[in-house]
């Protein structure tokens, strides 16, 4: 293959990458955002999105994508239920405080983590996509399934932001980010919102991964990678920015697709991983982001 | 909080330190190599509890001190035919150093930004070890010969395979690193540290330079853990990237934590007690990640002072 359909190659890769991404990452900053919470078992919801999708669709036989709609319905709705009640029995006692819920996650990690190697195994599974027509361009075919999953995600995205910026539950959201004892004073219940905002963005987290999992396999470890990224994304976009996280996420979906098809996967990574930790220590508020107030 | 009458406190921490030593003759074979390697690591679990119990900082990237001091020591040994205590000053040079620099990057922020960039460096450390894998021994790790591991002291030479001369190894940094921290914590700098815990703003107020002495905090910190590594790289014989993963920048915070962090002796018994637990839970189930788990959650939720800090609340003031 020549040069230039080679780079389309991995664009058209990258883009995939960013739009799980960003979906993840947009979970995680909400959660960030609104609830001053970091996350760290983020990823472990993405996981079980993907090991709940194979389970339920190797439990209904029929055509492939019955079983995949019933999975891209089911998991998120299950692994938001597991979120909600991890909300209420462990984050809430702590008064989300941030240092002790960071070190709450990290036990929920592990916990989340050896419950699927327990019962899940450590084998990888896939998935069969819910349809395999293939585009054929000049240079080279390309999975119409990949094509789709950018689909689905931007829609995802828009309508996450015309829920943040059009609606009442959107503002309700915007004012507990904002202030939340002023939100409280005004009546609205923080403690609901709290726990309906940690349940959403484990959803937009068990979506991601139930996208990616026809073109991944569920593995009980895959939830790492995609939590070092969020993070990444979250940090260079901007915490609890929207437009950032989504920029960011594009970003650096097509710079890590471009980057390993011709660097070297772990030196990618360390450059990728110090470049971040830099922009953290010098530019705190993110590359998108506006000072705190 | 009362004020501690030094003999006392001092007299408790030399009994400690002579019951570890009388322990050594009486323990039969097995628990005596696990104590040895618990009390390498409780030097780690006391590193990490200098920044996190005293200073407030909670790293989540102190495996890459210890993991310095592990590589520092053992490749001098492997690599470069170092001597072992020239290989173990190898260790502790690389931990300060690296030390230092995380320290003026890392200090720049605080807070959950603190926690996010001493975990993202940790990573980048985690993964140039398996980049150069061609030295490093990549995920394998390597092993550093026994025949390498010979104290020489005059005209004796010690085999650190020995279980008693490794036992008696960790016993000797283990002490010299618990009064070290007896020492820096009953001191005018430990009562800074104390008070930028409390009230960093207030500290700068008094008059204090917050950020060098934090800095210091860091590098003596990095450096204790850096022992600790090149300790366990010369006495146990394995260097490994395990060690410079996530799950070691853990691991020292759920000792403190569940022994109590900013008491002297909560380190020792956070890992004694975390490690017999794992060890024995671990005759039953693999998923010993489990109880790490739970045990991390049920201590932040109804036990965030720890064994010695509730002992310390409860019933015994004076204790450092």
């Amino acid at each position: 293959m020549a040069f230039g359909p080679h780079l389309l190659l991995a664009a058209l890769e990258g883009l995939v990458t960013s739009a799980v991404l960003a979906l993840t990452a947009l979970g995680l900053s909400l959660v960030f955002g609104v609830m001053r919470v970091v996350n760290v078992a983020h990823g472990e919801f993405f996981m079980l999105g993907a090991v709940l999708a194979w389970a339920i669709s190797a439990a209904i036989s029929g055509h492939p994508a019955l079983g995949f709609l019933a999975a891209l319905v089911l998991a998120p709705l299950i692994v938001g239920l597991i979120a909600l009640v991890s909300e209420r029995l462990v984050l809430r006692r702590l008064n989300y405080n941030p240092e002790a819920t960071i070190v709450a996650t990290i036990g929920m990690l592990y916990i989340i983590q050896q419950l699927a190697l327990t019962f899940y195994g450590p084998e990888a599974r896939p998935v069969e996509p819910p349809f395999s027509y293939r585009i054929l361009l000049p240079w080279f075919g390309y999975s119409g399934y990949k094509l789709s999953i950018i689909a689905a995600s931007a829609l995802l995205l828009v309508a996450t932001w015309f829920v943040l910026t059009r609606t009442k539950i959107g503002l309700v959201m915007r004012a507990t980010q904002y202030d939340s004892e002023t939100a409280q004073a005004f009546g609205i219940p923080v403690d609901r919102v709290y726990a309906g905002v940690f349940a959403l963005g484990a959803m937009l987290a068990a979506v991601a991964a139930v996208l990616i999992v026809p073109i991944s396999q569920a593995h009980y470890l895959m939830g790492q990678d995609p939590l070092l990224l969020s993070f990444i994304v979250v940090i260079i976009g901007g915490l609890g920015s929207l437009r950032g996280t989504v920029v960011a996420a594009v970003l650096i979906g097509l710079s890590d697709g471009i980057i390993s098809v011709f660097f070297s996967p772990t030196l990618a990574k360390i450059i990728a991983t110090l470049l971040v930790a830099m922009v953290l220590v010098f530019r705190p508020q993110g590359l998108f982001g506006t000072a705190s107030r | 909080m009362k004020e501690a009458s030094p003999a006392k406190a001092y007299a408790l921490h030399l009994g400690v330190i002579a019951l570890l030593f009388a322990l050594s003759f009486v323990l039969p074979e097995y628990h005596h190599g696990l104590l040895a390697r618990i009390m390498v690591l409780a030097v780690f679990a006391m590193g990490y509890n200098m920044l996190f119990g005293y200073v407030g900082l909670l790293s989540l990237g102190h495996a890459m001190f210890f993991s310095a001091g592990l590589y520092g020591a053992g490749l001098a040994v492997i690599h470069l035919g170092w001597s072992v205590p020239a290989a173990f000053a190898a260790g502790l040079a690389c931990g300060a150093l690296l030390a230092l620099v995380i320290g003026l990057l890392a200090l720049r922020t605080s807070g959950v930004a603190f926690m996010i960039v001493t975990m993202m460096f940790a990573q980048v450390f985690y993964l140039i070890i398996l980049y150069f894998a061609a030295w490093t021994g990549g995920d394998q790790g390597l092993v550093v010969p026994q025949s390498a591991r010979v104290l020489v002291l005059g005209d004796t030479s010690l085999g650190l395979t020995n279980p008693t001369v490794r036992y008696m190894s960790a016993l000797v940094l283990f002490s010299i690193v618990l009064l070290v921290a007896l020492v820096i914590v009953r001191s005018r700098y430990g009562r800074v540290l104390v008070a930028i815990r409390e009230n960093e703003e207030r500290t700068k107020m008094l008059g204090y330079d917050t950020f060098s002495n934090k800095l210091a905090a860091v590098v003596v910190s990095g450096t204790i853990c850096a022992a600790s590594g090149a300790a366990y790289a010369l006495l146990f014989g394995y260097v490994g990237s395990t060690f410079a993963s996530v799950q070691y920048s853990i691991l020292p915070l759920l000792w403190v934590l569940l022994g109590g962090a900013a008491t002297t002796l909560g380190p020792l018994i956070g890992t004694l007690f975390m490690y017999y637990v794992v060890d024995i839970t671990s005759g039953y189930t693999s998923a010993y990640l489990l109880i790490v788990g739970i045990a991390l959650i049920l201590l932040v939720l109804f036990f965030p002072r720890g064994i010695l800090g509730t002992v310390r609340q409860r019933w015994l003031g004076w204790l450092p």
